[in-house]
């Protein structure tokens, strides 16, 4: 079998492109049957200046973040900054800004429910099932702070003594209820996390296996 | 006897440098003051000729011939029980510990803190016994 040439192959291709026109059937009995429309309406005009159009920026697309392979739901990572570092926490889950829930739990460690960056931990290979722990509730939303209004004085005695919501206290009790449950079924995961993470003499972090 | 291992025929020899560091391999013949040819037939290791000084000679010997084939040697290695002698030996001990301890997870390593503790706490507790009695 002989192949088409390039040239006839180019002037085909080009014919394709260069259809214009589309063949409509029409209904009716006095309207001819079909009628040749063409594709595309070109502008009925065209602007005297060359007026530049922004080139969309490709920047600030939200794409969900991909979390390194160690952090499971479940597993206990240590902190390493804020007022709670140095603490072993157990994670939740990872929320769609990119952060991770962990919680402490409150009542071993003193650690809430909070968003943390994954950056800022160190992923263990312990992991505690956390099948039974309900997080669908919790998202960025439910972490928001309240903006204090502007331009309003605010005494600082006050807002320092702001009380956590009722509801919170409530949903930490309960999330630590599930997850306490799991923790004493291992004797040691107790005193574990309520532990401080340090090095010792001759412990090098970057040759250390977690 | 100022020394109790030679480089010879059948050493079993720990390489302590490079990719195949911590590995035995049995001294298959020699090649000069500096080189020897080896293979480590456990540890998969093929034949090929490397510096003494990257070996630790052992205590261990497989009987074999100079030249020995690598089937021969795999044989004489496993009739010579060298595998677990070095396992039972002091030196291995405390090479696989030294692994052990370095490939710890740190749940582990909590682990190990809290089995310390309770041990020297048992220990101090019977020493202030017995000073007690004795006193």
């Amino acid at each position: 079998m002989v192949s088409a040439t390039r040239d006839q192959r180019v002037k085909r291709k080009a014919a394709q492109e260069t259809t214009t026109t589309i063949t409509k059937k029409i209904g009716g009995d006095k309207n001819g049957g079909e009628r040749t429309i063409t594709k595309t309406v070109g502008s009925k005009w065209y602007n005297a200046d060359n007026v530049k159009t922004p080139v969309a920026s490709r920047k600030h697309v939200h794409k969900p973040r991909k979390l390194r392979a160690s952090l499971k739901p479940g597993a206990v990572l240590i902190l390493l900054s804020g007022r709670h570092r140095a603490k072993r926490v157990v994670m939740l889950g990872s929320l769609p800004s990119g952060l991770l829930l962990v919680t402490g739990p409150y009542a071993i460690n003193g650690v809430p429910m909070r968003r943390v960056d994954a950056a800022y931990v160190i992923a263990t290979s312990t992991i505690v099932d956390v099948s039974g722990v309900d997080v669908s509730k919790y998202d960025d939303a439910y972490f928001k702070r309240t903006k204090k209004p502007s331009g309003v004085d605010v005494d600082m005695e006050e807002s320092a003594k702001r009380p956590v919501p009722e509801h919170k206290i409530a949903d930490q009790k309960a999330v630590d209820a599930a997850l306490i449950a799991e923790i004493k079924k291992d004797s040691l995961l107790k005193p574990y996390l309520s532990s401080l993470f340090t090095l010792t003499d001759g412990q090098a972090p970057h040759e250390l296996k977690f | 006897m100022p020394y109790a291992r030679f480089v010879q025929i059948g050493r079993v020899c720990l390489v302590n440098y490079g990719p195949m560091r911590g590995s035995l391999v049995v001294v298959v013949n020699v090649v000069d003051h500096n080189r020897v040819l080896v293979e480590g037939p456990a540890a998969g290791i093929s034949r090929q000729v490397i510096r003494l000084t990257r070996l630790s000679l052992t205590d261990l010997m497989v009987p074999i011939q100079l030249g020995a084939r690598p089937g021969t040697l795999a044989k004489a290695y496993a009739k010579a029980g060298i595998d677990e002698a070095w396992a039972a030996s002091s030196w291995g001990k405390k090479l696989s510990t030294r692994s052990k301890r370095a490939n710890l997870s740190d749940y582990d390593r909590f682990k190990v803190m809290v089995a310390r503790k309770t041990k020297s706490r048992a220990i101090g507790k019977e020493v202030k016994r017995l000073k007690k009695a004795a006193a």
